[in-house]
């Protein structure tokens, strides 16, 4: 595969994708705050279905005495992964809590020791190096481990490439194209040799030809370490620093930013020969094959000017987004509104008592001067939103279709192939909510889908 | 040509020969008509499609709603089950009676009787009832864009969410938002057509025929003091109606009360009347009214003590 660059290095532009947008970045908050480990909480609720598929099965009983970084629920199926619990303590109760997403969901509630070690004391994972393949994908899943990017989708499952398919490029994604966000910016910075092994882990059974690692140019310090890093690096991998512009992060566009490629509707990056994975993935994974340490804590960033002391933390998994916000100092008096996630794709919340999840990478508490709230007028036609979407679709038209409920034909005009990026709300001067109807009308489209599949067979 | 032009026969040699080519023009055109026709005339008889003309009859005197509430995907497939003798006129439910007696005149067959159903709202939680966590201020005014948003503000995450997509989508008018915020379905009106099932986020509503009266009126899966935390008339899974029913009649599945309808015959108001909740009702025809508007008077009125006679 012959690599194309787009960016030009003699007249000093950047890679990057076609349209897009350029919010306020709100980066300077927390991008030089040292990460900091967060205490371990009285209790911790660790939902089962904390990643996209299959919820775990539970394998401990109330009751029943647990240790850090021990098994507490078995993967469901294939797309599953295992979960274990972040601290020494007992099972208190295995029932229904509230879920980020809104609906209460299966949960097992964990009593913390409070003479709980913050070392693992499982035993040593083997080499990765003397394993085969199919037992290496079989470890990452039991080791629970899921994109950090935000919508966890398990790992063995992206890495286990299929038959008569090649991964030729790697690529670690470090671009954080969303505002506030700095936890990547931080283990980058910090994490920089966790990183550079968990590389080599992955490399050893991928074999990819290229390996970038691709970070938005606001970050020159992670560009810096990493640049230093892969020089004396036997990998051969590189750093390319890309334009900051959102969303730069989406795995398409930074496909497309990259080596050109557009990858078609409904495919995979496979299909173009790339397997993109985030920066917190690849140090998950150096955590567990050198320090037998499974996925049971994640680098979040606490951020917003609500928030009295904005930090990038280490949380472990499953800690109430209360105690998070608390040991961050509380809020102020101007909160106006919390976000699980960034501000263009998080999710607002309307309660403190859900806990962090694999896929959290923020919890924003956000004042009234950085919420607007527009009052929403028709379409006056302007385009800008045409202008905006990264993947060259047309928000207008799909918002006027989910107007008149017209979910046939949003599904003619591609509303599946949206991921939910927000530009077009980002930039519409008429304050219409595009992508909240697009996920209403992807979800009729799905169920419409879903029903039609039952009736016939 | 100048020249044979100027006398008589030159003329006239000129116009036979061009009407020569006038009538074989004609011969060659009647010819491919001939040919086509011929074709249209075997083909007519070869492929004839023989269509009942009652089909087109009963389409006009069924409603022309398309709603889908005879399960067929409109009124036209509908009335060819009907000409096939495969469906009974009585699956139309939008159609009245006298209609209905037509058509099954005009086939010569019986109308049949189709048991009535009509959708229920499976809550009863609306804003007097259940706890709200936060304020949505989004400007997609529709359950479906507030479910989308954590799932909605109530704290109960399976309530009604109360901004009426189910009203909007009705057809017949049959559902309007009553003064507590939910969405209450007029029996005479509903038809049993689906829409609001499949609209509804939240799947509160279901198509229940409407002699099965014993109805509970919650999809919660908490259990007590934390279930009517989040709203007052939610089912505590207390099993007083377990106990007060006929024995089978009613099972506690995941701290929620479930009906076994094939037992409906032996189900009475006796399986409400300790609910401290009111989450399982009697619903004699239209749900979510007030004791005193209620067909049979069965409110929920305690009796003093004293007033108790030992049995």
């Amino acid at each position: 595969m012959k690599i194309k660059w787009p960016g030009n290095s003699i007249t000093g532009t950047l890679a990057s994708f076609k349209h897009g947008v350029h919010p306020n970045e709100s980066k300077e908050l927390t991008d030089h705050r040292q990460i900091e480990r967060m205490p371990f909480s009285d209790h911790f609720i660790l939902h089962l279905s904390q990643h996209t598929g299959v919820p775990s099965i539970p394998v401990v009983k109330e009751g029943q005495k647990v240790r850090r970084g021990e098994l507490i629920a078995k993967p469901g199926g294939f797309v599953s992964v295992g979960l274990h619990t972040p601290v020494d303590g007992t099972v208190t109760a295995i029932d229904l809590f509230d879920h980020p997403k809104g609906q209460m969901s299966p949960a097992i509630k964990i009593k913390t020791d409070p003479f709980s070690p913050q070392i693992s004391r499982q035993p040593p994972v083997p080499s990765p190096e003397q394993l085969p393949l199919n037992t290496f994908i079989e470890l990452v899943q039991r080791a629970g481990i899921v994109g950090m990017g935000g919508a966890a989708f398990p790992s063995h499952v992206k890495f286990s490439v299929p038959e008569g398919k090649e991964c030729k490029v790697m690529m670690l994604n470090g671009c954080e194209c969303e505002p506030y966000l700095t936890c990547d910016h931080r283990v980058m910075v910090e994490y920089s040799q966790e990183l550079l092994d968990g590389t080599s882990i992955l490399q050893h059974f991928i074999g990819a030809e290229a390996i970038y690692i691709a970070i938005e140019a606001n970050k020159p310090d992670a560009i810096h370490i990493l640049d230093q890093a892969c020089q004396v690096s036997e990998l051969p991998i590189e750093v390319v620093p890309l334009k900051v512009k959102y969303p730069q992060g989406a795995e398409k566009m930074m496909i497309s930013a990259i080596l050109g490629d557009e990858i078609p509707a409904g495919k995979l990056p496979l299909d173009v020969g790339t397997m993109v994975s985030n920066v917190g993935t690849i140090v998950a994974l150096s955590q567990y094959f050198r320090k037998s340490l499974p996925l049971v804590e994640r680098v979040i960033t606490v951020s917003g000017t609500a928030v009295r002391r904005p930090s990038n933390l280490l949380v472990p998994i499953g800690t109430s987004m209360r105690e998070v916000v608390d040991y961050c100092g509380g809020l102020t008096d101007e909160l106006a509104r919390i976000l699980l996630g960034g501000p263009m794709m998080g999710v607002v919340q309307k309660s403190l008592e859900v806990p962090v999840l694999k896929g959290t990478s923020g919890i924003l508490a956000l004042s009234h001067d950085e919420v607007s709230d527009f009052d929403t007028y028709t379409c006056i036609r302007c385009g800008r939103c045409l202008d905006a979407c990264p993947l060259f679709l047309n928000p207008a038209r799909l918002g006027l279709l989910a107007r008149k409920s017209l979910w046939d034909e949003m599904e003619d005009n591609h509303v599946l192939d949206c991921f939910e990026c927000a530009a077009c709300s980002f930039v519409c001067p008429s304050g219409i909510p595009l992508v909240q109807s697009f996920r209403v009308g992807k979800a009729m489209v799905r169920e419409k889908k879903a029903r039609m599949a039952s009736e016939k067979g | 040509m100048n020249k044979d032009w100027k006398n008589g026969s030159g003329v006239l040699n000129l116009l036979t020969e061009k009407m020569n080519e006038i009538v074989v023009a004609a011969i060659i055109l009647v010819g491919l008509g001939l040919i086509f026709a011929t074709i249209l005339a075997v083909a007519y008889r070869k492929l004839k499609v023989y269509e009942d003309p009652r089909i087109d009859q009963i389409e006009e005197l069924l409603p022309h709603a398309n709603c889908g509430a005879c399960g067929q995907p409109g009124c036209r497939a509908f009335a060819e089950k009907l000409v096939t003798k495969e469906m009974t006129p009585a699956k139309c439910t939008v159609s009245s009676s006298e209609q209905l007696e037509k058509i099954a005149a005009l086939l010569g067959v019986e109308a049949g009787s189709e048991e009535k159903r009509i959708a229920r709202l499976l809550c009863a939680g609306g804003k007097r009832e259940a706890q709200n966590l936060a304020d949505y201020q989004g400007h997609l005014k529709t359950c479906r864009g507030e479910a989308v948003v954590a799932g909605g503000i109530k704290a109960c995450s399976w309530g009604c969410l109360g901004l009426g997509d189910c009203m909007q989508v009705c057809d017949f008018d049959a559902i309007y938002m009553n003064e507590d915020g939910l969405p209450t379905v007029i029996p005479e009106l509903c038809v049993a057509c689906n829409d609001c099932v499949e609209v509804c986020p939240k799947n509160l509503f279901v198509l229940m025929p409407i002699d099965q009266k014993l109805i509970v009126q919650c999809r919660s899966l908490l259990e007590g003091d934390l279930a009517e935390s989040k709203c007052s008339v939610a089912c505590t899974a207390c099993g007083r109606c377990v106990v007060d029913g006929a024995p089978g009649l009613i099972e506690m599945k995941e701290n929620l009360a479930v009906i076994n309808y094939e037992l409906n015959e032996v189900a009475s108001p006796a399986a409400t009347r300790r609910c401290p909740t009111n989450a399982i009702t009697w619903v004699e025809w239209q749900q979510f009214q007030p004791p005193g508007k209620i067909h049979s008077p069965i409110g929920r009125v305690e009796k003093y003590r004293s007033e108790v006679k030992p049995v």
